[in-house]
């Protein structure tokens, strides 16, 4: 087989991720180790210059699971696969190398940039770090690049964060995610912090480098317009299990889960004719607690849609149409 | 769930006039508000709307009294039902008011609240102050006011702290302590950013009720225009201190008449629309130890003249109602300047 005629291969696909965060027991009081189980058997691909947006509530894992994906947390169980490479175990050397083809963007532009380091150092330290270039003299060209890049001054470099506003520190803070051209950028809540007038300057830098880079990226939010707007596909997370996942248009024109049509109803649309004449689903109660979540189906406590089943077994993530799963028993 | 207006209660509550707060910081003078004029109704919510450091947060600490030192109104009148708030001699007026007839709900329920004292201690406190009632009594008013915001099994939530409970859960005992004396006014700052979709939902939901239910005026905080398409009647726009436009809702969401409005409203994304690409404001808010000359968007402003630079707009009534704070109004800003793009580019 000729390798142009190989299908091609996503650049990241999980296969059954587990990950569990320990809660208490064991250690020096002894007692029966207990677990939270954070993300529970996950399975989705990003392809190159793709974004998927993964879209949850608190305790949702969401945040887990971008770290996870980056080898950040250790997976209880599943695999991890970068460009067909499993990744799940990699440690050392070979993992070290494989930070430089996926990097981060966070939420806090505030907290993610040292105030003590210029504008140069913080952009270039991946850069040494992974000995692309050795000394800081020979990154100078490179950053000015990607400052450009960016959208901020040449000159910006000079300076300390805390001259730059809010919006212009996240694209520092994505300058520095690009330095090693990688193939997946995570990024969590990458606008949340910013004001309503710059975020629409971040979503439109983060699109413009996808369509020149080819970047993937892991687009992580709890703000369902955002999403609608800048993924290709969405995933809906809930107390640890992807409950939908598929193409854009479908999740948000043909919603399966009767958690995501709640979330969907309950984003005010910025009309007030609009948003009047629309017919809310009010979700009772609150979150359960993810170290202890309801037993058959997750969302059956809060679901008005469940049936008896709902509460025994687990919905399995089944294709209810092309390329559009979701885990219900209802539907 | 829909605001209603009682016309024929449209009685005026809240007068503020030419208000200016000023923050004397080793930075210098920061001009947080720089000349407010508003008023609310009864029975009307009014959405003030706006991003970090337009003033909206320092307005609404202005009617509860809570600017302190470096912080200090300079100008300005705020009356209650006509009489001032803000005279030295009007402090027993004051007194009365605050908390009884004008209450508040915080952003952030979990430091609003005392972790030290159960919730029924916290609730009862109000009560026992304004209405003068004993602990019997305030216990089972809490208990009340408890199960009237949507609480399950009040009586057990009194003796409960903070810490026990969820986000929403803390944000409904803020809005019970709120309504605790039957206020007349409610002001909300951001009552539900710190909150999860679902329960954002459920919380604006209930304040939606309780303004229908007891007329009540509210003043909405907030940088969501969904929210604020949502819960509002009227709507007041705030950038740099001032405010730039102020109408009905429907006249500003439908016809916005400030450029920034429009760049507002034209650079959220929508869940109920797809489009190709955001439309964004250029620049950042400006730094209010800072602030520009003339008109503080014009460094922002597609349609910026020479006049904007040195001179502000006053707000000035225009038609429907509205008053808009702009030399160059009732524009679609963005289409025209894309036109004179076009134009220079051909």
């Amino acid at each position: 087989m000729r390798a142009d005629s190989l299908p091609v291969e996503p650049v990241i696909r999980v296969s059954g991720l587990s990950v569990r965060y320990p809660i208490g027991g064991g250690g020096f009081w002894g007692g029966k180790q207990r677990f939270v189980s954070a993300v529970d058997n996950l399975s989705f691909s990003i392809n190159s210059g793709e974004t998927l947006g993964v879209v949850g509530e608190s305790g949702s894992g969401k945040t887990t699971t971008g770290r996870a994906v980056l080898r950040r947390v250790e997976p209880a169980a599943g695999s991890i696969y970068f460009k067909g490479q499993d990744i799940t175990h990699a440690s050392g050397e070979p993992l070290r190398r494989l930070r430089r083809h996926m990097q981060m963007v966070f939420q806090d532009p505030y907290a993610s940039l040292n105030p003590r380091m210029r504008i140069l150092d913080i952009v270039a330290e991946p850069l040494l770090v992974h000995g692309v270039v050795r000394k800081l003299s020979d990154a100078e060209e490179r950053v000015a690049r990607l400052l450009s890049l960016v959208g901020l001054p040449a000159d910006a470099r000079k300076r300390y964060a805390d001259a730059f506003s809010g919006g212009q520190r996240q694209r520092i803070g994505i300058a520095r995610a690009l330095a090693l051209e990688p193939d997946l950028i995570v990024a969590d809540e990458p606008i949340s912090a910013l004001d309503v007038s710059i975020r629409a300057q971040v979503v439109n830098l983060m699109q413009d480098l996808q369509k020149e880079l080819r970047v993937a990226y892991l687009f992580i939010a709890h703000d369902l317009s955002v999403v609608r707007h800048i993924a290709h596909r969405v995933a809906i997370m809930y107390l640890g299990k992807v409950v939908e996942l598929g193409e854009r248009n479908s999740i948000y024109e043909r919603p399966k889960h009767p958690y995501t049509e709640a979330l969907l109803s309950a984003v005010p649309i910025p009309d007030p004719e609009l948003q009047r004449a629309r017919r809310r689903i009010v979700l009772k109660g609150e979150i359960p607690d993810p170290s202890n979540p309801p037993k058959g189906c997750r969302f059956q406590t809060r679901c008005p849609h469940a049936v008896e089943q709902c509460r025994v077994a687990e919905p399995p993530l089944e294709e209810k149409e092309p390329n559009h799963w979701a885990a219900c028993w209802a539907r | 769930m829909k605001p209603q207006t009682d016309l024929t209660a449209s009685e005026t509550l809240l007068q503020v006039e030419g208000l200016r707060v000023h923050f004397f910081t080793p930075r210098g003078v920061v001009e947080a508000v720089r000349g407010v004029s508003l008023h609310i109704n009864r029975g009307e919510t009014l959405g003030l709307v706006g991003e970090s450091g337009s003033g909206k947060s320092v307005t609404s600490q202005v009617l509860m009294g809570l600017i302190q030192l470096p912080g200090k109104i300079v100008a300005g009148e705020v009356k209650w039902k006509g009489r001032s708030l803000l005279g030295i001699d009007s402090a027993d007026y004051v007194s009365r008011v605050r908390g009884k007839e004008i209450a508040m709900v915080f952003q952030d329920p979990m430091t609003s609240l005392n972790p030290v004292f159960s919730v029924g201690m916290q609730i009862g406190e109000v009560l026992r102050y304004h209405s003068g009632l004993n602990r019997a009594q305030a216990a089972d008013r809490a208990a009340e006011l408890l199960d009237l915001v949507g609480i399950a099994s009040p009586r057990a939530r009194l003796r409960q702290y903070p810490h026990e409970l969820s986000g929403g859960m803390r944000q409904r005992v803020m809005i019970a302590m709120a309504l605790a004396c039957g206020p007349e006014l409610l002001i909300a700052d951001e009552p539900t950013t710190a909150l999860d979709v679902t329960i954002q939902a459920q919380v604006l939901e209930l304040i939606a009720k309780l303004q229908q239910d007891f007329n009540l005026a509210v003043l909405l905080i907030t940088h969501d225009l969904g929210v604020v398409a949502e819960l509002c009647h009227r709507v007041a726009v705030m950038y740099a201190g001032r405010i730039l436009e102020t109408g009905s809702a429907a006249a500003l969401f439908h016809d916005p008449a400030h450029p920034y409005t429009m760049g507002l409203l034209r650079s959220t994304p929508r869940l109920d629309q797809l489009r190709p690409r955001l439309v964004a404001i250029d620049g950042a808010p400006p730094d209010m130890a800072q602030a520009p000359t003339g008109c503080a968007f014009h460094p922002r402003c597609p349609l910026a003249t020479d006049a904007c630079l040195t001179d502000a707009p006053p707000l000035a009534p225009r038609e429907r109602g509205r008053e808009v704070a702009c030399w160059r109004p009732f524009a679609p800003a963005w289409e025209q300047r894309r036109e004179t793009e076009k134009a220079h580019a051909s």
